[in-house]
């Protein structure tokens, strides 16, 4: 990995980032993240410097089976469910369509 | 002048199963502090009094009845990222503006059965992502020992509620000191208890492994009572461990330390800790000592790659949870034409500028190419911190040092400038990182008579031993009994 890209990051590689993160970003944001990023990279990059060789990440957080039966229980109503969606109509979610209407 | 809502929890109890006083006057009391203060403290973000004396008089009603139980009557306010039904919960963020959940998290429901009386949500950095309660997007909370100066974060708004009067108890969040900091800039007592010992069902997603719930108090036996309560097995929360709390407040009779063994940091120079800082530490140290504690110099040699460990796993973790806001189910909706112009608009409209910020740093962690170099390291990082703290918990009991490398900080100080912001946490985050509690409890006032926390870090699920040290502590200082003048002026 190349360390000139992790000090400092390209317009392009900020605005690559936000299309992965789904953040539609200004312009002036995009400049923010681009210089605020840099110098928390660079700051993070120090862990390259760790003999971290034999270790293992935290395999798992819980550290025990945690599967159990799959049991039926008491669920949302529908209608709570949708209470708090922004658009909603006939028992559904509505969203615009996938691709753009010609 | 002290009013009912200055007591602690215990002696509030005390009045009310002798009693002297009802839910129903103190309840009054603290929405009449709420009403005095809360537009210049600026703790809460929603408020429910008529349910809050609802329940208070409900409350009364059992107590009249015989019956009795940990909380009954005292009134509590919740951090805004809890779960609770029926009572709009925005995250502090635009986002979740007029959400209200159709359920309450577990720890919720946990305090709401021990009879606590509801006075509303507290205010937080958006997602809980801060150090100063600035982040929230609606306005910031001030710190009740100066209005000028921020109150901690990102639980800000529960511990500035909690030290002002405006609640006798409150629950926060500590991903990564976000109890210890705040409850040490204001003065009162935050617990980060062990990761898993308190169900995050309910809890609103930031970073799932080290997210954890704690309580927020004027004193270590309020503390105490408050984790007693929440502390548990969840079946709804797989990370929830299977050994249960307890009945913490039993225990808490331990006057000396003698035999104790406190470990102490020496600190270091990036740290930046104030001198006044640094020399109520000294003076607490000696404290432990008079009680018998023996002081041994302990290390941590990757204490100081805590920042950027965190500031990598955080990110990434909240970049995973973060992905459910997308305007169809709940929350902020921006017009867009098409589904995936609905994802960007809304999130890109609805978060505030720290959140997206961290989205952006864990989706860069977590993107092919640097996956391995920054994420995975981090990982690996985070393991050696915690193998530190198992070697050093080889040699000691406890470890002591301060909570926060500064007092109070003034409001808009630090917002332009993230990593000097995320300095705020560097002497927290190494215990959320390996899963372990602390506490932050009051050990001294700066020059400009800001609190100053001490925090002291016990072995995993070592809560008991935590607190019995903070409380013979406490026995022995008089710090925790000092209000803020805002509290004489109302």
């Amino acid at each position: 990995m190349e360390n000139e890209s992790i000090t400092s990051l390209t317009r392009e590689e900020v605005e690559r980032i936000a299309v992965l993160a789904h953040l539609s970003l200004s312009d002036a944001e995009v400049a923010l993240y681009r210089e605020q990023l840099s110098v928390i990279l660079a700051h993070a990059a120090r862990l390259q410097a760790v003999d971290a060789g034999g270790t293992l990440p935290p395999a798992a957080v819980g550290r025990r089976p945690v599967l159990r039966e799959d049991e039926p229980g008491a669920t949302l109503s529908r209608e709570e469910a949708l209470f708090n969606g922004p658009d909603c109509d006939a028992g559904c979610f509505r969203v615009p369509p996938v691709k753009a209407m010609e | 002048m002290i009013a009912l809502c200055d007591l602690t929890a215990h002696e509030a109890l005390d009045l009310l199963r002798s009693g002297e006083i009802t839910s129903v006057a103190l309840t009054a009391s603290a929405l009449d502090r709420i009403l005095a203060v809360d537009n210049d403290v600026c703790a809460y973000l929603t408020l429910t009094p008529e349910q809050a004396l609802a329940e208070a008089s409900a409350a009364d009603a059992l107590r009249r009845a015989g019956q009795d139980l940990p909380l009954l009557g005292i009134p509590v306010a919740f951090k805004d990222n809890l779960s609770t039904r029926g009572i709009p919960t925005s995250c502090g963020s635009r986002m979740l503006d007029g959400y209200v959940p159709p359920y309450d998290a577990t720890v919720v429901r946990r305090v709401k059965e021990a009879g606590a009386v509801v006075l509303g949500k507290t205010n937080m950095d958006a997602f809980a992502m801060g150090s100063s309660t600035e982040n929230s997007a609606f306005f910031p909370t001030h710190n009740p020992w100066d209005l000028a100066r921020v109150p901690g974060g990102s639980s800000g708004g529960s511990a500035a509620a909690v030290a002002a009067g405006e609640a006798l108890l409150a629950l926060g969040s500590d991903t990564g000191g976000s109890v210890r900091q705040p409850a040490a800039l204001c003065g009162v007592v935050g617990v980060r208890p062990t990761y898993g010992l308190c169900s995050r069902y309910g809890l609103i997603a930031f970073a799932s492994s080290l997210d954890q719930v704690g309580p927020v108090a004027r004193d270590v036996t309020d503390a105490a009572l408050l984790l007693g309560v929440i502390a548990g097995h969840d079946p709804a929360d797989s990370t929830s461990r299977l050994d249960s709390g307890s009945d913490y407040t039993a225990y808490l009779a331990r006057k000396d330390l003698a035999g104790l063994r406190v470990g102490v940091l020496q600190s270091h120079p990036e740290d930046g800790i104030q001198a006044e800082v640094a020399d109520a530490t000294r003076r607490a140290l000696k404290t432990l000592r008079d009680l018998g504690a023996e002081l041994v110099d302990v290390s941590l040699p990757h204490g100081v790659y805590a920042l950027s460990t965190y500031y990598l796993i955080a990110p990434a973790e909240a970049s995973a949870n973060l992905a459910r806001f997308d305007g169809v189910r709940y929350g902020f909706r921006a017009a867009a034409d098409t589904v995936e112009a609905l994802f960007s608009r809304a999130r890109g409209a609805g978060f505030g500028p720290e959140v997206k910020r961290r989205i952006m740093l864990g989706t860069y962690a977590l993107s092919a190419g640097y996956y391995e170099a920054f994420y995975i390291q981090a990982q690996k990082v985070r393991t050696l911190i915690r193998a530190d703290f198992d070697a050093a918990f080889e040699a000691v009991d406890v470890i002591v040092g301060p909570t926060s490398p500064t007092t109070a900080f003034m409001l808009g100080e630090r917002v332009a400038d993230p990593l000097e912001m995320y300095r705020a946490d560097a002497l927290t985050l190494s215990q959320a990182l390996a899963g372990i509690p602390a506490i932050s409890v009051p050990c001294g006032f700066d020059a400009a008579g800001l609190p100053v926390g001490l925090q002291i870090t016990a072995p995993e699920m070592q809560e008991l031993r935590m607190l019995q040290v903070a409380f013979a502590f406490e026995q022995a200082t008089d710090w925790h009994r000092r209000r803020p003048s805002l509290i004489e002026s109302s």
